[in-house]
């Protein structure tokens, strides 16, 4: 399969439309699962508030799958990814009404052979950066 | 205590194969709430020019469970898990993941550097099928919390 955005059709510079997802504890409970990463600090306020955290955390792998949907959704094909990586930087708070995260993206440099890298990060509903990083795509 | 500097490069054996099916990764799609029809419908995946559906690029994180234990539990390498946070992860994606494959990951330590009160120790693994084809390789960084020297 190929990518639905053509190397030909960006630039350098340009951004992505900025995308917002709804996380709430159900999300981490189902994660958990799929992923088989059952630390309760992502699902047990008692436990996460015990080690002095404001409620649950999401993980990290979380919110990177999620801007991994962001950069497939942009690119049209998921199996475009060359190469993804992400620093997290302050975790997601989830409480009980759960927290609406917003990923932004650019793109930062045009490769070689129809590649582009990709700059993105995701903020809290307070404004925090929790996660930034870069990935690169095979366009069409 | 500092995590033990003699680590840095040291490889592990093979993990036991973990074999992708088809509901995890629809399983893994629906966690992550990503409705693609190349995760969930074989049919959709093969007319996007895949010979199966496909698993969302952090997928393999589900590997991770089968070589990360003989690593962090090594009690020589000194590493406390209540002190230790998830810092960085990257994927390099060789080709796509498909039901059916045997995946065995065979990881090293790549590096272990002190920043501040912290360390921070990168454990790189190569995925591979059973056959030794080469399917991601990937690196996560474990900050280790207030362990560094004279911390």
């Amino acid at each position: 399969m190929t990518a639905k955005i053509s190397y030909g059709d960006v630039a350098e510079g340009e951004d992505l439309k900025p995308w917002s997802y709804k996380v709430e504890r159900v999300n981490l409970v189902m994660y958990a699962g799929a992923s088989g990463d059952f630390n309760p600090i992502h699902w047990s306020p008692g436990f996460a508030t015990s080690v002095g955290l404001p409620d649950t955390i999401a993980t990290g792998m979380h919110t990177m799958a999620r801007i991994g949907q962001y950069l497939t959704d942009w690119c049209g094909d998921p199996g475009a990814v060359v190469r993804v990586r992400n620093r997290f930087t302050s975790p997601v708070v989830v409480p009980d009404e759960g927290a609406t995260v917003t990923v932004k993206g650019r793109v930062a440099e045009k490769l070689d052979d129809g590649k582009v890298r990709i700059e993105f990060e995701a903020e809290s509903p307070e404004g925090t950066n929790v996660s930034k990083g870069d990935a690169v795509i095979q366009l069409a | 205590m500092a995590l033990n500097r003699s680590f840095i490069g040291r490889e592990y054996p093979p993990s036991i194969p973990y074999e992708v099916g088809r509901e995890k990764i629809k399983e893994f799609a629906n966690a992550i709430g990503d409705m693609n029809p190349v995760y969930h419908d074989e049919d959709a995946a093969k007319a996007a020019g895949y010979a199966d559906v496909i698993a969302p690029p952090t997928f393999l994180t589900v590997t991770n469970f089968r070589y990360s234990p003989q690593i962090i539990g090594d009690p020589e390498l000194g590493l406390n898990y209540a002190m230790v946070v998830h810092g960085e992860q990257e994927y390099e994606l060789h080709r796509p993941v498909v039901p059916g494959m045997r995946l065995v990951g065979k990881p090293r330590i790549a590096d272990i550097t002190a920043r501040g009160r912290n360390e921070f120790m990168v454990i790189e693994a190569s995925i591979e099928t059973e056959a030794g084809e080469p399917v991601a390789t990937a690196r996560s960084t474990v900050v280790s919390r207030g362990t560094a020297e004279g911390a």
